[in-house]
């Protein structure tokens, strides 16, 4: 059974190849992340699954109902969290969350007792009648988050939820997304943060310039590599050497006399190793 | 299809409603100024058909601003999607395209027909009494649905809001002069008359006007409205379909 499904999708703007056949199948209950640079494609694939822009081919489902040819049924399957922060500003909290539910043909009495649950589930319940210009960064975050969930669907897409936020309010996003996570809603979020995919995904994808370049589980992406591994100078930039054990790091390092740093091996080591270039 | 309407609707009315207080007056203020410098200034002793021109004018301004108000919803979706992003929520939402523009139409015609009322208030003020019946409101409906529908097929075709003040400049402004609202066409040269009668507006000040006078009605301009409004209306929805990028 897969939630999520994309097959050998392309998206071509006027000059540029967005996507260049890119295959994903995400599995119900999971978080998934699809990490890369900037421009490397992950709004592009969100706001295709998403309806919000048409592809050049390719197949997308969700929840195994096709988006274009069962546009309506497949907008129920999901949630979306954009990147921008696209909420009526002048309404007030309440208002924003009503609107959402008619869109969604939610009857009345479920709009209002859902409103409640998930207010309080991300810690909004004072604001419910301030207007959102009033909130701050990360309120507005957490109100499109509710927003996003109101109707009840089986997958919540997120688009970079945390970028541009301080790191303490960044990680009382991460706790919601594994709260959530919980209640058995699959997650796809997109992000340009190594850590953040590291922290939160149960398999994550590296995209780069439109194509997938690996897909696994953190784990597994970074076991090729080994467990620690050196940063150290060299003439020319900084050279990274990895080890499988600790002790052959540290016996290594005692030949050499620059400076250097030892560390465990992360997500980014994996990415760099793949497409020879940072994330950021 | 009734429930994504109602959701873009009311959105559009909770809006107005947190603005009504700064919205009013900006209705009254151009039909106020247009009142007092036609009237007092240009107007004396000017006769139109046997009506004074205030009586003569008033319908045409109730022309203009249902067209004007009616459309001024195309800067509303403009903001609406540039500036706040918030059309992606409608996009990404299982609501029709129909019920979408539905929507937005039904908060412009009640737009135009709140500015509406403050003319007719100022007009009251100002002393004209004119025949408000059923006529004059099915000829204002049609009027701003045609606008209403053409604001929304522009705003899915504009790039951006520098571009939707352009559509303002070039269409609204000089079809709100030339469209038989301050002065009657039948004075211009034929051929003028002619081309001005291509205008929607044309026809609309024609209708609205012969209500307020109690003067004989052209139902083939109720239908022309009709059929263009339909027409926009749909074109609105295809465009809608196609502002995905
Ligand atoms: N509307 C658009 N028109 C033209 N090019 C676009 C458009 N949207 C995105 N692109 C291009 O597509 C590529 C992928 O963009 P995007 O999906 O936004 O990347 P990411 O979200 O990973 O930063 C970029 O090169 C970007 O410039
Ligand atoms: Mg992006």
């Amino acid at each position: 059974m897969t939630m999520i499904q994309v097959n050998n999708l392309i998206k071509n703007y006027k000059k540029v190849e967005a996507l260049a056949g890119v295959d994903i199948h995400v599995k119900p209950g999971e978080i998934f992340a699809y990490l890369g640079p900037n421009g490397a494609g992950k709004t592009t694939t969100i706001r295709i699954l998403t309806g919000l822009t048409q592809a050049t081919s390719g197949t997308c489902s969700i929840n195994g109902f096709n988006i274009e040819k069962q546009v309506c049924q497949a907008k129920q399957q999901y949630g979306l969290v954009p990147q921008a922060i696209n909420l009526d500003q002048e309404l007030t909290v309440q208002e924003n969350l009503i609107i959402h539910g008619w869109l969604y043909r939610m009857k009345s009495a479920d709009i209002s007792s859902r409103i409640h649950a998930l207010l309080d589930y991300v810690e909004l319940s004072e604001k419910k009648k301030s207007q959102v210009k009033t909130l701050s960064g990360g309120m507005k975050r957490r109100l499109m988050v509710a927003r996003a969930l109101l109707h009840g669907p089986k997958v919540l897409f997120l688009d970079e939820p945390t970028v541009g936020l301080d790191p303490g309010i960044r990680r009382k996003i991460w706790a919601l997304i594994k709260k959530i996570q919980t209640t058995g809603t699959t997650i796809f979020l997109t992000t340009h943060y190594i850590e953040e995919a590291e922290f939160l995904a149960d398999r994550v994808a590296f995209l780069d310039q439109g194509r997938i370049v690996a897909l696994d589980t953190p784990d597994r992406l970074m076991e090729n590599l080994g467990a620690w591994a050196i940063d150290r100078l060299v003439e020319d930039g900084m050279e990274t050497v990895y080890f499988k054990t600790r002790h052959e790091a540290e016996r290594f390092n005692t030949l050499k006399s620059e400076q250097f740093t030892l560390r465990r091996v992360n997500l980014e080591d994996a990415f760099l190793d793949l497409t020879g270039k940072k994330v950021k | 299809m009734i429930h994504g309407i109602i959701a873009i609707y009311v959105r559009e009315m909770l809006i107005l409603r947190r603005r009504l207080t700064r919205q009013i007056p900006s209705w009254s203020i151009s039909p106020f100024l247009y009142l007092t410098a036609f009237s007092y200034a240009v107007g004396q002793g000017v006769e139109i058909a046997g009506h004074t021109y205030m009586e003569f004018l008033i319908p045409g301004l109730i022309a203009m601003s249902s067209m004007t108000q009616a459309f001024a919803i195309a800067s509303e979706i403009n903001i609406a999607r540039f500036y706040w992003h918030i059309f992606e929520e409608f996009q990404a939402s299982p609501i029709s395209k129909v019920s979408y523009v539905g929507g937005e139409v039904l908060a412009g015609m009640t737009r135009a027909m709140l500015s509406i009322l403050v003319i007719m208030a100022l007009g009251f003020l100002f002393g004209v009494r004119l025949n408000y019946g059923l006529a004059f409101f099915i000829a204002l409906l049609l009027n701003s649905f045609v606008f209403a529908s053409l604001a929304v097929a522009l705003a899915m075709v504009v790039k951006s809001h520098a571009d939707q003040s352009m559509l303002n400049s070039f269409i609204i402004t000089p079809m709100a002069f030339l469209g038989g609202t301050f002065f009657p066409i039948d004075r211009l040269p034929a051929w003028a008359g002619a081309v001005l009668n291509l205008l929607p507006l044309t026809h609309a000040s024609k209708i609205i006007r012969a209500a307020c006078l109690n003067e004989p009605l052209s139902i083939f301009s109720y239908f022309l409205l009709l059929a263009i409004g339909i027409l926009f209306f749909f074109i609105a929805v295809r465009c809608v379909e196609k502002a995905k990028d």
